[in-house]
């Protein structure tokens, strides 16, 4: 049976308006709502259904961040993970923590904890990045399967159809290998209260990158954040005809 | 060392150009060259330097023919080999890894579609540098601009590392135009068959209207669709229209149109000239895949509705009487 790592990420909550710090250093995130990056919430129920389906024998969640990544955690322990590894980085380091750091960090955990299946997020809704899984697959010299949306285990292999531009694709991956989960893979379930309560029980590693050799000095500077250019306020039409008139004048028909 | 040396024995506006020399990632079928080639030729030409074009394929030479009359570019490097079939990440990344060994780019980068967002990562990984993705602007050699949440914010950044990955927002570069005869060169040759990931089949829609993403004209609808049925309204209009049809992630969840219409955060992103959003409510992932369209139309009954705040020109009305009066209309 597989070992499965899944990562989880903390970001501030997909129905949050995001503000832009005054200074244009970044985004304002104190006091702001954060949950598990939407898309890891599809990795962890795919990792708990392959458990259920005894595909896999343990899974193992890990997330990167500041203290508070320890609630994410203790949400993807809730889902049915079994156990939670913790990898301290300081709030104010977050901004600089980028996915060749993260994915550097669970290249190694997947090592040490001889991980057969590594599953994660295709982007985080913060930074958009969308590389993580494939950076892991680089570190660890593994098939990758980016963009799934549905995993089938055949013979030692990962069969994994994937969600590309135009229409899907099938792959074969031999195992170890890295997944990333696109939004149709699965409809994560809720946490019941007696799964939250148990999950308080369940054991959480925490580490530092130090402890695992990674080096997360940052690699990129950020110059400014600032908000998105305004479009004008438009206009309300009365009828099909004035907008019919309206896109004739703009040149449009 | 060795850039002084170049920098004592070669004049002063040559510096640059060679410092900066570019590999583009060309993204093909193996019979044709995806537009989304020429627009990131356009991003790469921003940073300076010469471009080369990496053409890699399973029986593409149709594909190396029309590369090699792209304009923008000095080369196009070939490398057509049964083990690249399905364009795998782990095949084309090795293959990378050895032109760049070879030619030393400053800077390697392809379209931010499904295939680009998957190989360059690897590619930086094992560079050991950290990529950049979906960048929409480019403020100098090591100077990007890219949105982060949802198209929320815009963040300049600079790059540390020697090396820059990037893959480049199709939209927010215009298409390179015009001819080029570029010279072509067999890429280095090397075992690169993926070790552990077979291809196995692909499954493409085959459709008609123009490619979402290089559409000039979007028709988008939404949950207020209220069936996949309906959807026929929307075609019907976009026919008539020449335009693509789009549909927002709940249109896609409710099983209304396949995924690979969807516009916003997870899916594309799209920038027409115009967009025709219908039965969409505006919630911010969407607005992410389509807010730098040039005009956008709303049609929508719920005059509340968060679309109404991007839109350039509003009809608030049942979209079940409202598109068919405008397809026979125009």
């Amino acid at each position: 049976m597989a070992r499965v790592l899944v990562g989880v990420k903390r970001v501030i909550d997909y129905a949050v308006k995001i503000r832009v710090k005054p200074d244009k250093s970044g985004v304002l995130t104190d006091g702001v709502k954060h949950s598990m990056n939407p898309f890891d919430e599809i990795a962890v129920e795919e990792a708990v259904r392959l458990k259920e389906k005894k595909i896999a024998s343990e899974v193992i969640a890990v997330s990167c961040g500041p203290t508070q990544s320890q609630e994410t955690l203790r949400t993807a322990l809730a889902m049915g993970v079994d156990r939670g590894i913790h990898v301290d980085i300081p709030a104010a380091q977050m901004p600089l923590l980028q996915p060749i750091h993260v994915s550097k960090i669970l290249a190694k955990i997947a090592k040490d904890e001889k991980i057969d299946v590594v599953i994660v997020g295709k982007q985080a809704i913060d930074d958009d990045g969308n590389q993580t899984a494939q950076m892991t697959a680089a570190y660890l010299d593994s098939p990758q399967g980016v963009f799934a949306s549905k995993i089938e285990k055949t013979n030692g292999e990962l069969t994994i159809t994937r969600e590309i531009d135009g229409g899907l694709e099938t792959i074969k991956v031999k195992l170890p290998a890295v997944v990333s989960a696109d939004l149709r893979l699965n409809e994560p379930r809720y946490a019941t209260l007696p799964n939250i309560m148990k999950a308080k029980k369940k054991p959480i590693k925490k580490l530092t990158p130090k402890d695992l050799g990674v080096d997360t000095s940052p690699r990129i500077d950020i110059i400014s954040v600032k908000d998105p250019p305004v479009r004008k306020a438009g206009s309300v039409l009365p009828d099909v005809d004035t907008l019919v008139a309206k896109l004739k004048q703009e040149g449009h028909l | 060392m060795f850039t002084t040396f170049r920098k004592l024995s070669s004049p002063g506006s040559k510096i640059v150009k060679r410092l900066q020399s570019t590999l583009v990632v060309a993204e093909h079928d193996n019979d044709k060259i995806l537009p989304i080639t020429r627009n990131t030729i356009t991003a790469a030409g921003k940073v300076g330097g010469d471009i080369s074009l990496l053409v890699a394929g399973d029986n593409c030479a149709k594909a190396v023919a029309e590369a090699g009359t792209l304009p923008g570019i000095s080369k196009v490097l070939t490398a057509d080999n049964p083990c690249f079939k399905g364009f795998l990440a782990e095949s084309i990344t090795s293959l990378i890894i050895a032109c760049h060994n070879q030619f030393k780019y400053s800077h390697i980068m392809a379209g931010a579609t499904a295939q680009g967002k998957a190989l360059l990562p690897r590619v930086a990984a094992l560079l050991d540098v950290s990529p950049v993705s979906d960048i929409i602007g480019i403020a100098g050699p090591d100077t990007f601009i890219r949105t982060i949440y949802a198209g929320n914010a815009v963040m300049t950044l600079k790059c540390k590392d020697p090396v820059k990955v990037l893959t480049v927002r199709g939209t927010a570069f215009a298409p390179a135009e015009g001819e080029g005869s570029p010279a072509k060169e067999d890429a280095p040759t090397g075992d690169y068959k993926a070790p552990g990931t077979t291809f196995v089949a692909q499954e493409i829609k085959k459709s008609d209207r123009p490619e979402l993403t290089a559409a000039k004209i979007i028709i988008s609808g939404g949950r207020g669709m209220k069936s996949g049925d309906n959807f026929k309204l929307l075609y019907t209009l976009a026919d008539k229209l020449g335009a693509a049809v789009g549909a927002s992630r709940a249109a896609v969840d409710a099983g209304f149109v396949s995924n690979d219409l969807q516009i916003g955060q997870t899916g594309k992103i799209v920038a027409p000239e115009l967009y025709i959003a219908i039965g969409i409510s505006g919630a911010i992932q969407h607005l992410a895949g389509m807010k730098d369209s040039k005009t956008i139309v709303a049609i929508n009954k719920d005059p509340e509705a968060p679309i109404f705040q991007v839109a350039d020109y509003g009809l608030v009305e049942d979209l079940f009487k409202a598109v068919p009066e405008l397809t026979e209309k125009i």
